[in-house]
């Protein structure tokens, strides 16, 4: 193959745009919804796991996920650790019509923004210093494995699981992780939700729907008419979620909220990922249409039953919406979008199952070795900030500084 | 001397101060608070939940007027703060023992 400075140029703009979800997409969407003493601290845990995850991807991350397979497809061959003999012409051999730098730094962007979701989950009470030793060891034990069995020639990847864009590996991943962390963290003192600042969150809502395009559309690694495919259906998606949701508020409340409509909007990008490159723009407004009924049924009826105190609803946003829409790929996959899905409803019943069970190995390995991680963590450094300083405000204690001099 | 503290809805204070102009009365420090009264805040929505905000914001206003003075300034606030509806807030009036002008050291009713 040769390099093509279209889809080199494309995939250097999505990188980018997959950069600006994290910092800031994340962080201000987080950040406005936490309480004012902590927004520095709840913004910091996405930048500084962006941070993190960047210098671990380049040392051994990426080499282990997508380096040739090894192990019956567990993990990949480190055989370029600390970026040793990868060259400046290099074409990626998972997409051989670009650098292979370009390839790494592309998938970077996806681990890191992995990580920064989960923060949602542990915001307001989580010690800093915890969250960091966290990111290292989660990254490395947890989405690289992971990373590798789907994206990198790994076991699900031979057994034929489709994930376009990381429905399982990102958003299934995450949501179920923060549950775990959520579970070993316990509740917050004061568990009320009252955003202090909508705006951001708006605001970061909709970089992260921008940056959006570059994680979908992006994720054909080519400039053409399937990156085209997967642009338009991720914002149908999108659109057609943000609307369902403000329905159900409406229904529900008698309002509609503007946090229903970012909510919506978010949970459609997730339930998209994984279907982005397969599925019609048709399929595409039903998965968003429905993605909004199973998060605000989590987050509205199952969270209060179980009692977890998943902050943020890392896992009702992007745990069931990223299952949903893998369950939604092996329904709606259709070969003439991409050869290399069909779906149930194209006469490939056999792709439901496989993605069901792809969806149940990433998230009991993602849920049982995070339980493991942060029970470890817990008992060397402790997970949670004194009560003192959860009450006070974890920006003041924690950083020395705050948020709002007004 | 009297002291006068009014809690009033903050979208009353514009009426409120023109009004208590009007009578000779332009004096008065004002500072947002919170607070709550018997109806107990008002409800917001989460995600499909709902919160309780059970402190709002309301105005205070502090005014210090000749005993003489007082009750005319207290109608005045009721007439032009009162919506009838629960959370028009209330006004307090007490003695006050002295006042200094800081700047030529005037003390009694010559510094109101």
């Amino acid at each position: 193959m040769v390099l093509d400075t279209g889809d080199t140029a494309w995939m250097l703009v999505s990188t980018a745009l997959v950069m600006l979800m994290t910092v800031p997409g994340v962080a201000l969407f987080y950040g406005g919804l936490t309480k004012k003493r902590n927004v520095l601290n709840t913004m910091f845990l996405s930048l500084i796991a962006f941070a993190i995850v960047s210098i671990v991807w380049v040392l051994y991350g990426y080499q282990f996920a997508f380096g040739g397979d090894m192990l019956m497809g567990l993990i990949g061959n480190p055989a370029n650790l600390l970026f040793s003999g990868i060259g400046v012409d290099s074409l990626a051999e998972l997409a051989p019509t670009i650098p292979t730098t370009v390839y790494i730094a592309f998938q970077m962007t996806f681990a890191a923004i992995t990580v920064a979701l989960i923060s949602g989950a542990v915001v307001e009470r989580m010690k800093f210093s915890s969250w960091m030793v966290f990111t290292v060891l989660w990254v490395s034990l947890v989405y690289v494995p992971i990373a590798h069995w789907v994206w990198g020639g790994g076991f699900l990847a031979s057994f034929g699981a489709l994930d376009f864009a990381g429905g399982t590996v990102v958003h299934v991943n995450s949501g179920v992780a923060a549950l775990a962390l959520a579970l070993l963290l316990g509740k917050r003192k004061d568990i009320s939700l009252l955003p202090h600042n909508l705006g951001y969150s708006v605001i970061g809502a909709a970089l992260l729907w921008f940056g959006w395009f570059g994680f979908n559309a992006g994720s054909a690694l080519t400039a053409g008419g399937l990156a085209g495919s997967a642009f338009i259906a991720t914002n149908t998606a999108a659109a057609a979620a943000m609307i369902s949701w403000i329905i159900i508020d409406i229904l529900k409340t008698g309002k509609p909220t503007l946090l229903g409509a970012i909510s919506g909007a978010v949970a459609g990008l997730v339930a998209i990922t994984p279907a982005a490159g397969f599925v019609t723009v048709p399929a595409a407004i039903i998965i968003g249409l429905i993605t909004s009924v199973v998060s605000y049924f989590a987050i509205s009826w199952l969270k209060p039953r179980l009692g977890y105190d998943d902050a943020l609803d890392v896992f009702g946003i992007h745990g069931l919406s990223g299952a949903w829409g893998a369950i939604a790929t092996g329904l709606f996959a259709a070969p003439f979008i991409n050869s290399l899905g069909t779906g149930l409803f194209y006469g490939n019943p056999e792709q439901l199952i496989i993605q069901i069970v792809a969806i149940l190995v990433v998230a009991v390995y993602s849920f049982v070795v995070t339980l493991i991680l942060g029970k470890i963590i817990d008992k060397v450094m402790g997970l949670r900030v004194e009560d003192k300083v959860e009450i006070e405000g974890l920006d003041t204690n924690l950083h020395e500084e705050s948020g709002y001099r007004i | 001397m009297k002291e006068i503290i009014a809690i009033i809805r903050p979208d009353k204070l514009e009426t409120v101060k023109a009004a208590l102009e009007e009578i000779g009365c332009p004096g008065m420090t004002v500072t947002e608070v919170k607070g709550r009264g018997r109806q107990l805040g008002i409800t917001e929505s989460y995600r499909g939940r709902d919160y309780r905000i059970d402190l709002l914001p309301k105005t205070r206003l502090e005014i210090i007027v000749k005993v003489e003075d007082a009750e005319e300034v207290v109608q005045t606030i009721v007439k032009n703060a009162q919506t009838g509806d629960i959370g028009d807030g209330k006004i307090f009036v007490s003695p006050v023992e002295d006042v200094v002008r800081i700047r030529t050291g005037e003390r009694g009713k010559n510094a109101v």
